[in-house]
């Protein structure tokens, strides 16, 4: 029932007008930023020095971007991170998904059991240093599996890929195929996981975000340059201010280095960050139909 | 005899039927082994909090402390800056954070017309997916007196320079809970967006006839559609009171702001693996101190939220 705004009532009006405002307040408030750092990645780097900048690019300019592809570390980093990404969440998956469809049967004797044990870790763990000792005795700190083992499974992310098995796919697949003698393996390949590919999507989403954001365990593991990924180094560069001129390859820019390196920091903050918000439009469309049939009635 | 018989028989029911899913239980073989070594094996190793633990003697070796270094967290000069700062930044964050989602989503929910919702709401969520170590070097950036958006936008308007926030120690915790509700609002609306979505149509029209304004149906019906879910997110971050986000605060920590900044996730890494002492022992004790708080937490709401709605996780 939609009426046209001139027939509501005054009530209305004034509720309607109060709530467009507000909206387009917080909206304005949201998004001004970001414009504000992707202008500011295109301006000069005196603009920016200045302080010019204020909605456009003031003094058009790709220096910035000139300078964080010249500079050694990123690359680094960013071939670390994109290994890290993509090895660590075909990990998570396979685990993940492997948790979550035995613990959506519930013909599986012992599942309530096995559900505890994962859900009493979301609410109490050993803490970071005896995370740290297990790490060590294991012998894989400071190679790459302290990052791809330690979280394979988010046993948050697990619950709503189970709820999801539960409640979308009907159980009387279940028993028609066990009547044609199909196997449980045989099951989740051939019925399961293709009709939960929109709870998979977004579970692919979750970890290459958690991946490609993540910071922590890298710092607390990790000592050896050549494995950083690439928020070691952006916390070097955005939070300490640390840029070493000698690691930008292109001596043109090298020299005016304190002139850029306002205007570079604000080209890595878009570079580093494009990955994840490129891979957001193409699993949008499964993402209400994965998390919240998975969360609301979980 | 007959009912030795029985239990006979129960058993081999059960047996075959743990069997006959077999394939279930090598599919979750990989799964429990993750889980107990990364999880239930350093949950063991909190012993080292009763110990005085040191590398050559290992967990085992290492001789008992009894409540040693408890005792020694709660006396130690720290303790209440660090307490405190853990309680004001995120009762202060829990405050403004928890309100934010559900009535940005009540405000999306009422407006008319779908293209510019959805421009608002696909907007408002990316900052979500910006990294604790971007979002600070945004904020660094932005806020910078003299360079930032801030330093810019407060001389034009003005005329003078801007108050340097950054460097002001008081700061610190409104730096942190807005720019979290900058970057988590749209997102965290989500959830409510989709309750309010399966509401009921015919409970709008039945109240349109009755002759309730718009602003009452929000009241009446928005407000107690969404409260299970409202609640069930506020037992969950009551029992993370006392969890900071460790990165976001570690992060944004600078020598002028420690005196507010330090909170207790930060501090249990600094005293364990950031000094030169590694005092794993002390540490491990405060982050279960810490852990102990946020479970009694936990089951303390969630058992008033079962007393007063019904609702509960466990």
């Amino acid at each position: 029932m939609k009426h046209k705004f001139k027939n509501l009532s005054r009530e209305d009006k004034i509720f309607y007008s109060v709530t467009y405002v507000l909206m387009t307040i917080f909206f304005i408030v949201v998004l001004y930023p970001c414009i504000y750092v992707l202008s500011a990645s295109f301006s000069s780097g005196d603009a920016v020095q200045a302080g010019r900048v204020v909605l456009f690019p003031v003094d058009f300019s790709l220096d910035g971007y000139r300078t964080v592809f010249s500079y050694g570390q990123v690359w680094v980093g960013f071939r670390n991170s994109l290994f890290y990404t993509i090895m660590g969440t075909a990990i998570n998956i396979i685990m993940t998904v492997a948790a979550a469809y035995c613990l959506s049967r519930n013909d599986l004797p012992g599942r309530d059991a096995i559900m505890l044990i994962y859900t009493f870790t979301m609410f109490f763990s050993g803490g970071i240093i005896t995370s740290y000792i297990l790490i060590k005795k294991l012998h894989i700190l400071n190679t790459v599996w302290c990052i791809l083992i330690p979280g394979a499974i988010n046993v948050y992310n697990m619950i709503i890929c189970k709820t999801f098995f539960q409640n979308s796919i009907p159980g009387d697949l279940l028993d028609a195929s066990q009547i044609d003698g199909c196997s449980d393996i045989q099951y989740l390949i051939r019925i399961v996981l293709p009709l939960a590919k929109s709870a998979i999507a977004v579970q692919v989403l979750y970890y290459v975000v958690s991946h490609w954001n993540s910071y922590f365990s890298p710092m607390i593991y990790l000592t050896n340059q050549d494995l950083y990924p690439l928020t070691i180094f952006l916390k070097s560069i955005l939070v300490q201010s640390q840029i070493d001129p000698s690691t930008i390859m292109d001596p043109e820019l090298q020299d005016k280095i304190t002139r850029i390196a306002g205007v570079m920091k604000y080209a890595l903050i878009v570079v580093s960050t494009i990955p994840v918000l490129i891979i957001y439009p193409f699993i949008q469309k499964y993402f209400v139909k994965g998390v919240m049939i998975g969360s609301v009635k979980g | 005899m007959i009912k030795k018989e029985l239990k006979k028989a129960e058993r081999k029911r059960l047996l075959k039927r743990v069997g006959n899913r077999w394939q279930l239980y090598l599919l979750l073989l990989l799964p429990i082994l993750y889980i107990v070594i990364f999880s239930y094996v350093p949950m063991g190793g909190l012993v080292i909090a009763f110990k005085d633990y040191n590398f050559k003697d290992g967990i085992f070796g290492s001789p008992w402390a009894g409540l040693e270094n408890f005792k020694k967290f709660m006396t130690s000069y720290k303790f209440s800056t660090v307490m405190i700062n853990t309680l004001t930044v995120s009762l202060y964050g829990l405050l403004v954070a928890f309100p934010f989602p559900i009535i940005f989503a009540l405000g999306l929910n009422a407006m008319r017309g779908t293209g510019y919702k959805k421009i608002i709401q696909s907007v408002t969520y990316m900052p979500h997916f910006i990294s604790t170590v971007v979002m600070v070097g945004i904020l660094f950036q932005v806020l910078n007196n003299r360079t930032g958006l801030w330093g810019t936008l407060y001389s034009m308007i003005t005329g003078g320079i801007a108050p340097n926030i950054l460097g002001n120690a008081e700061a610190f915790r409104h730096t942190y809970v807005w720019s979290g509700v900058w970057q988590n609002t749209g997102y965290d609306a989500i959830i409510y967006i989709a309750a309010l979505a399966s509401v009921d149509q015919s409970l709008y029209e039945a109240a349109e006839i009755d002759g309730a304004s718009r602003f009452q149906r929000i009241i009446h019906i928005d407000l107690p559609s969404i409260l299970p879910t409202a609640s069930i997110l506020l037992i969950l971050s009551a029992g993370s009171i006392m969890n900071v986000g460790f990165e976001k605060v570690f992060l944004m920590q600078n020598n002028l702001n420690i005196k507010y900044s330090e909170v207790i996730s930060t501090y249990v890494y600094k005293i364990g693996l950031a000094s030169g002492t590694n005092d794993f022992s002390l540490s491990t004790a405060i982050d279960m101190f810490n852990s102990v708080i946020n479970f009694t937490l936990l089951m303390i709401t969630n058992w008033l939220s079962k007393k007063l709605s019904g609702n509960g996780i466990f």
